[in-house]
């Protein structure tokens, strides 16, 4: 068993106008792209985004395939929001009756409208994660809560400790498999058993775990502050973030669209 | 004689069918006989890792058998298990893997699993600690309050109380001082010859290896390009520092001086050696 063969993050590299963004652009592009997912009514409004989210999944040549393979998990809960709809939506036109289920024309559309708001919510928020590596996304996510700190939210604090959790998971999976690979070496048995026996059996896994995440968080904190880290005052960064003209041009294509689908969606279209 | 431990065109090949897959051992033929002393020499990322957690069963083959004593480990769930006693691997860094109250409890971990009772369990990790060199009082001691050093001793003391007819120790002295060094492989040579016990040593010093093992294996991109004893395998200098491995270096200074045109020995690889080397070359210039 390989605990590294597990993706995480689905971050695809590449080189496509969508991974050359602006992080903030695209987290604002994603929460205006939610807004208006909600403020679309009918057809004409959810063509108008889907045509949009199509376009960008072109744009970042982001295999369908695993867009698709991410969907997986909620299926439960879209099969759940469909019948839900189907069932229990009022409506006058009554398309099918069976003992106290009633189908209506409505009902239809209604659960139609759900599943597709709910896929393209979430093919739309991983579009953000595939296109933009974790790192630059803290650093846009600091960028943007940057005017909290004068209400003294430790806004530079809470993303250097994300990027540092983000940047151990891979050593802790790695520190994990070694470790795993010792104990089973000595006859430890991870796999069989009831739940008590499989409990305990983690305990060599997990203490030596600990020991070696809280040698490793030690080591780093005395690496930065040999290289005199002394929190967000006054320091600079590598990468700087800095709007484009394509930047400029995106947030005013979701602007207008955001615009448009509230009109639109307001006039029962 | 017949092989304690043997693979078969081993190939094992990584996250096969995705775009990370890489192979990192190709068709390997390896042997190691009852009662001796093998070193492994390879880089970081040649795939003697690899192939050492092949050989107690932790990595399934994804190509070829391996056997132990003849019989495919992976014949049925059973052998499997068996192999991981019989077959007893330290891990590199090995201290890292402790977690017990006491050193005692942590050695007893691995005779524990094999299900053994608590007489022989006690007598095992009596011994164990004996070969490493832990003192009675240190038993009781909670591991964590020992030094780097000691703790690798309970570690190895911990593989060698399941009292396994192979061991293998992956770069078992990596960021010891010297006196560890040649303490740690003190006890290794003396559960050796204690036990018959046949042992694998993976390093990547050649000074290491080529003062301790009987015979050696060179691993390289996955694969075995030279395996004999030290100076057999010594005398593919050039090829062998092209994989980033070279020969020790007072085999380098003989190999120079011989390239002057020193008339000296061939298989010169420790101090000793290269003292009489030394000594011989210089005796011979006298009588002319």
């Amino acid at each position: 068993m390989a605990l590294k063969d597990i993706t995480l993050g689905q971050y695809f590299p590449g080189n496509s106008l969508l991974h050359q963004l602006d992080p903030r652009t695209k987290l604002i592009a994603v929460t205006l792209y939610i807004v208006s997912l909600f403020l679309a009514y009918r057809f004409v409004t959810y063509g108008l985004l889907f045509l949009l989210l199509a376009l960008a999944v072109r744009i970042s040549r982001v295999p369908l395939k695993s867009l698709v393979g991410g969907m997986k998990p909620v299926v439960f809960i879209l099969v759940f929001t469909a019948l839900i709809n189907l069932f229990y939506t009022p409506g006058e036109t009554v398309l099918l009756k069976v003992w106290v289920l009633t189908v209506t024309l409505e009902g239809v559309l209604s659960a139609f409208f759900m599943v597709a708001r709910i896929l393209m919510l979430i093919a739309g928020t991983f579009l953000l994660t595939y296109t933009t590596s974790p790192i630059l996304l803290t650093d846009g996510m600091e960028s943007l809560l940057g005017p909290l700190k004068a209400v003294h939210v430790p806004v530079h604090e809470l993303s250097m400790m994300m990027s540092i959790a983000l940047r151990f998971i891979p050593t802790l999976i790695e520190e994990t498999d070694k470790i795993m690979s010792a104990q089973r070496a000595r006859g430890a048995d991870f796999e069989s058993g009831g739940l008590i026996r499989r409990a305990k059996a983690m305990v060599p896994l997990l203490v030596p775990l600990f020991i070696s995440a809280f040698r490793r968080a030690d080591e780093l904190a005395v690496a930065m502050e040999c290289r005199c880290y002394h929190g967000g005052e006054g320091r600079t960064r590598m990468r700087r973030l800095q709007y484009q003209g394509r930047d400029w041009m995106v947030l005013g294509l979701m602007a207008v669209v955001t615009v448009l689908v509230g009109v639109l969606g307001r006039m029962g279209w | 004689m017949q092989p304690i431990l043997e693979t078969k065109k081993l190939s094992h090949v990584y996250s096969a069918g995705t775009p990370f897959e890489r192979g990192a051992l190709l068709d390997v033929d390896f042997t190691a006989y009852p009662g001796e002393y093998l070193g492994i020499i390879g880089h970081t990322g040649s795939g003697k890792s690899t192939l050492i957690q092949h050989l107690n069963g932790l990595l399934k083959p994804t190509g070829g058998q391996v056997f132990f004593q003849g019989e495919d480990i992976w014949a049925s769930p059973a052998a499997t298990r068996q192999t991981r006693f019989q077959v007893g691997l330290v891990f590199q860094y090995p201290e890292y893997q402790l977690f017990e109250e006491t050193v005692y409890k942590d050695i007893a971990f691995g005779p524990r699993n094999m299900g053994l009772e608590e007489g022989e369990i006690d007598r095992r990790v009596r011994q164990a600690a004996g070969f490493v060199g832990l003192r009675e009082e240190q038993l009781e001691k909670s591991p964590f309050e020992l030094s780097g050093g000691q703790k690798r001793r309970v570690a190895i003391a911990g593989v060698i109380a399941m009292e396994p007819k192979v061991l293998i120790l992956d770069e078992p002295t990596a960021g010891l001082d010297p006196v560890g060094v040649e303490s740690i492989l003190g006890n290794i040579r003396d559960y050796h010859q204690a036990h018959n016990a046949t042992i694998i040593l993976v390093s990547h010093s050649m000074e290491e290896v080529a003062r301790t093992v009987d015979r050696l294996v060179v691993v390289n991109d996955g694969v075995i390009p030279y395996q004999g004893t030290p100076s057999e395998v010594f005398r593919h200098g050039p090829e062998l520092e092209a994989m980033g491995l070279g020969v020790p270096q007072m085999t380098r200074v003989f190999n120079r001086l011989r390239a002057m045109g020193v008339d000296v020995g061939r298989s010169v690889y420790t101090i000793q050696q290269a003292k009489q080397a030394v000594l011989d070359a210089m005796a011979g210039k006298g009588a002319e």
